[in-house]
């Protein structure tokens, strides 16, 4: 039969197409990982074994530890302030027609379709010119500028007419406006708004060159890390890129886990 | 109608503030002073046009822009074209329960640090790296390649990033698809292949553009992967304007470098605009 | 007579651990309008599939034209389907959905653009060539879809729930059309259905299926006024039935004993053999001037008024399981509470055994 000799062609061209992508997409930070096990100053081949040696030094570097602790805090302040006014926004231009309504939105977007490094170079000459010393909150207030958009874009596309009649429904039984917001339209948007702010922690949590441009002494890890590798190939790099990628395999791992938890009901 | 639009305009408006006052103030307000900064001298003088004609006066800036636009370019294509077959393979050859993990998997390497993720290219590429100790080892080449601190070395790190970015939106693209096109087509005498090109492909053609200007806005404006991974042979945009900052501090310069590489941008915007409006049946 | 057009011989599917097909057989004649009825889950979606070529069943054949077409995939087979969304590709003007059957045919340019305005010229959509299917309204496009699975002359056209996503007034209209556009045409359609009246309406050959068989099958009027089974008397129009068991049997008349009575009809079934007595609505009398066959007295429950009829309902004062389920002239005075005789006549006592 020649359409199933053409189907099995086509199953085993994709199938070494899709490991060729694969192998692609893992050779980087399947060098990363390995190499961060070796106890060789430098993280190269040949692999010699493995050794947590550069994993206690990165734990008992305090600088880079409390870089972790600083974007910890950034990513999770400036993703609630994100999402907050995103969905506060969200919220009041869903539900009630305001003058100039599709351009007002357009504007909370607009940050979207701009690079960070713009955005960033921005607030810095404005901060430079106000007298806004360089700091994580001039940074975190960066980080809101580019999760803002998000949160909004994300929330308001989930409030559909279905949510407004919930709401109505709400209102028709006696609901005050601040019950029908927290006893109604947070639970219902809770997968939206969870969203939006995980997403924002990511973004945050990832961010480099808003923070590199408007941080100075204390700093996050992303611009820790950029000043560790002004020495070059450094295992302890490696190291700490590995453990990045682990804790952010466990986020990811458990936002699916919450998502796929909601998908049955 | 609505009940709550008779309590009075106060509500909508104290919901909608917070994020316009933080978007003017933070985002809006920064772009002027960018914009005004850009027209003054870097030495305290007045206003001046100098530092936009700098950029088309002088052959390094003007190369920057020439080499981020081609970076940008052969990035995009390059990403499109490997990620869509990897998509469609995912969502149309992949057993439907194993998709979903299929797809983590493939995005998985996504998640981690962005600097952390051009770093460990250069452990593959570098002197003393991987694919070069491989090279020697096999005996292909006696001395080791320069792969590190070459532009080949900067599209590798952004492809890398953007196939990834590419499969999650081309992916999306192929499952929301409606079946049954496939099926009509198919039930009307078209092979597979002509179902693809005739129905499937122009069907997502516009998730593809949306793609591919993402690729493109993220990727001119990168500063890290150009500058870990191709050094500082040959500039790009991003690399130039941090460089005024960082060794000058000219301020207005950088704002000027910005506002430019800003506009082309938009220009890129402005001519796919077309293709990001979907008219759906 | 020749060969069937279509002949499906005993087909089972199952998806995973759910049979959704039990030994189908059904053939289906050159020129005819089939109806497929049936709840949601009887398998009449899953049959027209394997028709189609999108599903292939788990054992059984299916012959088109007298050859084998189970494994055949849907482009190479002589049917097309008007899909319930009627997935018309929406980056195509509707002059390019028509012909793309064509096209994938290699019929050239000109021909295909002839033939298409021909196919929508007959749908009554000739003006709508060189528009964009969105620009059309959901009647128009249910037409589009059957203009372009006609085009390329189907032996056996297949449609499922084409008229679904219709209001009821747009549906009754398109349901006179396909009729007539069928009679056209001459090619035989298979049409998928769960609502009796677009049944009786337009088959010629009314097939009801249930839980993954064929309960009955024939002309509507037949599968109307003689059900074969008690689903087909009660999925097919309203009846009420009344079960009982036959106590004696001679010369062509059999006893059939009941909690509301025992009553003589004609028919040769074994003593013994447990039976249910199905009454059509229209067939039940209330009152005491009524037919030979008495089925005692019954409480009425529920009037409905329902234009030019009252639909009553009445519980049996003899049977508690037993609801009567009556047809009077909308004229007639009866309110919930009364005590009603209820009877009819001999002739119109379906006897069912299934």
């Amino acid at each position: 039969m020649r359409p199933s000799t053409v189907a099995k062609v086509i199953r085993i061209v994709s199938g070494l197409y899709a490991v060729a992508i694969y192998g692609f997409i893992f050779l980087p930070v399947g060098v990363l990982v390995l190499f961060s096990l070796q106890a060789t100053s430098f993280p190269i081949p040949p692999f010699t074994g493995p050794s947590l040696r550069w994993y206690d030094a990165v734990l008992a570097d305090t600088r880079l530890t409390s870089a972790l602790v600083n974007s910890l805090l950034v990513a999770a302040l400036s993703s609630a302030v994100a999402v907050t006014l995103g969905f506060l926004s969200a919220w009041g231009f869903a539900r009630f027609t305001l003058p100039g309504s599709a351009l007002l939105r357009g504007l909370i977007t607009l940050p979207l379709t701009v690079s960070y490094l713009i955005i960033g170079m921005g607030l810095l000459v404005l901060f430079n010119w106000a007298g806004v010393p360089k700091s994580l909150l001039a940074a975190g207030i960066g980080h809101v500028v580019i999760n803002l958009p998000l949160c909004f874009a994300i929330i308001y596309s989930q409030m559909g007419d279905h949510q407004i009649n919930i709401e109505r429904a709400a209102r028709d039984l006696g609901a005050p406006e601040w019950k029908v917001l927290l006893l109604v339209t947070v639970p219902v948007m809770a997968p939206a708004i969870f969203a939006g702010f995980f997403l924002s922690m990511t973004f945050s949590w990832d961010e480099f060159v808003i923070s590199f441009l408007l941080t100075r002494f204390d700093t996050t890890l992303p611009v820790e890390i950029w000043n560790l590798l002004r020495s070059g190939l450094n295992p302890k790099t490696n190291a700490v890129g590995s453990l990045v990628f682990a804790v952010s395999i466990v986020l990811v791992v458990f936002f699916e886990l919450m998502l796929l938890r909601r998908k049955p009901a | 109608m609505n009940p709550a639009t008779n309590s009075g305009r106060a509500l909508p408006w104290a919901l909608v503030t917070p994020a316009l006052g933080w978007t003017l103030l933070f985002f809006v307000l920064p772009f002027l002073a960018m914009g005004f900064s850009s027209l003054t001298a870097h030495d305290g003088g007045g206003f001046t046009l100098s530092n936009y004609s700098q950029f088309f006066t002088n052959p390094a800036y003007w190369q920057a822009m020439v080499n981020s636009l081609q970076v940008t370019a052969i990035v995009t294509l390059v990403s499109v074209l490997l990620a869509y077959p990897f998509a469609w393979i995912l969502a149309e050859q992949v057993p439907e329960r194993w998709q979903r993990l299929a797809l983590m998997l493939a995005v998985l390497p996504f998640w981690t640090s962005y600097v952390v993720r051009s770093y460990s290219w250069l452990l593959v590429l570098a002197q003393n790296g991987v694919i070069n100790r491989a090279l020697t080892d096999s005996g292909l080449f006696t001395e080791p390649v320069q792969l590190a601190n070459t532009r080949l070395a900067t599209i590798t790190g952004f492809v890398h990033f953007f196939v990834m970015l590419l499969t999650l939106t081309i992916f999306a693209n192929l499952k929301q698809l409606s079946p049954s096109y496939r099926k009509a087509a198919a039930d009307l005498g078209a092979g597979p292949v002509r179902t693809f090109l005739h129905v499937v492909l122009p069907l997502t053609l516009p998730g593809i553009m949306v793609g591919a200007f993402l690729t493109f806005v993220l990727c001119i404006g990168d500063y890290i992967t150009p500058q870990i991974l191709g050094g500082n042979n040959e500039l790009l945009m991003p690399q130039l304007v941090m460089m005024q900052i960082g060794r000058r501090g000219d301020f207005p310069l950088a704002s000027a470098l910005s506002i430019i590489l800003m506009a082309i941008v938009t220009i890129a915007y402005l001519s796919c605009a077309r293709w990001l409006k979907i008219e759906r049946a | 007579m020749t060969a069937p057009l279509v002949d499906i011989r005993a087909v089972s599917h199952r998806f995973g651990q759910q049979t959704v097909l039990k030994n189908v057989s059904l053939q289906i004649e050159p020129g005819s309008y089939t109806i497929l009825l049936g709840p949601s889950g009887s398998g009449k979606t899953t049959l027209l599939s394997i028709l189609g070529g999108f599903v292939t069943p788990s054992e059984g054949k299916v012959l088109i034209r007298g050859e084998d077409c189970t494994t055949v995939p849907p482009a190479k087979r002589p049917t097309t389907t008007v899909f319930q969304d009627y997935a018309l590709f929406p980056h195509m003007s509707v002059g390019g959905n028509v012909g793309f059957g064509l096209r994938m045919q290699g019929v050239d340019a000109a021909t295909r653009a002839a033939r298409a305005r021909e196919a929508l010229a007959l749908v009554g959509l000739a003006a709508a060539f060189d528009k964009k299917p969105h620009q059309l309204s959901g009647g128009q496009r249910q037409r589009v879809a059957l203009a372009r699975a006609l085009v390329v002359e189907p032996a056996v056209l297949l449609l499922d729930e084409p008229l679904g996503a219709l209001d009821l007034k747009l549906r009754r209209q398109m349901q006179d059309e396909l009729k007539a556009i069928q009679k056209r045409v001459g090619t035989a359609f298979i049409h998928v259905t769960h609502d009796q009246e677009e049944a009786m309406a337009l088959a010629d050959h009314c097939v009801v299926m249930n839980d993954g068989r064929i309960e009955d099958e024939g002309p509507p009027e037949r599968v109307y006024a003689r059900p074969a089974t008690r689903f087909s008397a009660t999925f097919m129009g309203e009846s009420t039935l009344i079960s009982g068991a036959v106590t004696e049997a001679k010369d062509g008349t059999i006893t059939v004993a009941t909690q509301t009575g025992s009553f003589s009809l004609p028919g040769t079934l074994p003593a013994g053999m447990a039976v249910a007595l199905a009454v059509r609505p229209e067939h039940l009398v209330l009152g005491a001037a009524g037919g030979a066959i008495r089925l005692g007295t019954a409480k009425v429950s529920d009037v409905v008024f329902q234009g030019s009829f009252k639909r009553v309902l009445a519980a049996s004062e003899n049977d508690p399981a037993l609801h009567f389920i009556a047809r009077v002239p909308a004229a007639a005075v009866v309110q919930p509470g009364d005590i009603v005789a209820v009877s009819c006549d001999a002739g119109d006592v379906i006897l069912l055994t299934g």
